[in-house]
């Protein structure tokens, strides 16, 4: 597989480093809400076809990308600056719903 | 400045080496820069950073990836978004660029010390690198002056070509030693001559 980098051009995919799913979205740091919390760090996706993942270009120009890609045919169809793609901390929550959990199912929290 | 001392050691041995049937396919060389310096700027800052290294240098770099100048004892070109590497024969530009890019443009990291400067030149210097990095070394694909961050085997190298058939390859001090013996390894079917 190959990334095409949008500042240094088409590169092995060994001088890049995946770093997860691009459309979770970080919750508001104040919340305390667990199954927002829980959804952010556990609840993937996971799907066989498009997929928008963040990729590190840590062999190179060390930027990170938003890289759309199709997880079964490895066919990229887009490459963009992160930074440029992503909203802020403070942005609206994410629009892919979490599957719904029943509170009995997490660790309670610390007292 | 404190005196510096080549990370090379014994792996550095001047001479030729490797298949000696025919000239030496490439000459390497460790060039021994008086300042490595890296410049960032702010978003949006991106002209007046390259302004800042103009007056400093004499360095007029393009604002495009890659794009560089290359002198006989100075050099620059970009590496990443908003990142500059500055190559000078001369000790002491980091004050130069310090003085030239405030806090408002941007921000200047001295790496003299910690980086150290290798070339590959000769007729075979494309086929060497070849070997060793997943880049297109052609001059379409790479003209003179232009430069590239890549890496080998997670070893970071910053190369630049700075002749038709001459490359500047700028790796971290610590692993310079090992980098350079895999190159001296990867010229010896062409054969080689360190000087
Ligand atoms: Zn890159």
């Amino acid at each position: 597989m190959r990334i095409s980098c949008p500042y240094c051009g088409t590169r092995d995919v060994a001088e890049f480093t995946y770093q997860g799913d691009a459309t979770i979205t970080r919750p508001d740091p104040a919340s305390t809400d667990q199954n927002t919390w829980n959804a952010f760090v556990y609840d993937r996706a996971n799907p066989a076809g498009k997929h928008s993942e963040l990729w590190q270009h840590s062999g190179g120009c060390r930027t990170h990308l938003v890289v759309e890609r199709d997880t079964v045919t490895h066919v990229i169809t887009s490459v963009a600056f992160a930074g440029a793609k992503r909203k802020p901390v403070s942005a609206a929550a994410p629009k892919r719903k979490a599957p719904a959990r029943k509170a009995a199912t997490r660790g309670k929290a610390p007292s | 400045m404190v005196e510096r001392e080549s990370p090379l050691g014994p792996a550095y041995r001047p001479g030729r080496h490797g298949n000696v049937a025919e000239a030496a396919g490439v000459t390497l060389s460790e060039t021994r820069p008086g300042s490595i310096v890296e410049v960032v700027s702010w978003p949006g800052s991106e002209k007046a950073a390259l302004a800042a290294i103009k007056s400093a240098t004499g360095l007029a770099l393009p604002n495009m990836p890659g794009a560089g100048v290359s002198k006989k004892d100075k050099a620059g070109y970009g590496f990443a978004p908003r990142r500059w590497l500055i190559i000078d024969g001369r000790e002491g530009v980091e004050q130069q660029l310090q003085k030239a890019v405030s806090d408002k443009i941007g921000a200047v990291n001295d790496l003299s010390h910690g980086r150290t400067a290798i070339r590959v030149s000769g007729p075979r210097a494309e086929w060497v690198l070849s070997k060793l990095f997943a880049v297109d070394f052609s001059a379409e694909a790479f003209p003179v002056s232009n430069g590239c961050s890549t890496a080998h085997h997670e070893i970071f190298a910053q190369i630049q070509r700075t002749g038709k058939n001459q490359f500047d390859l700028i790796v971290f001090c610590s692993f310079a030693r090992a980098f350079w013996t895999t190159l001296c390894h990867s010229a010896e079917e062409v054969g080689y001559e360190v000087s």
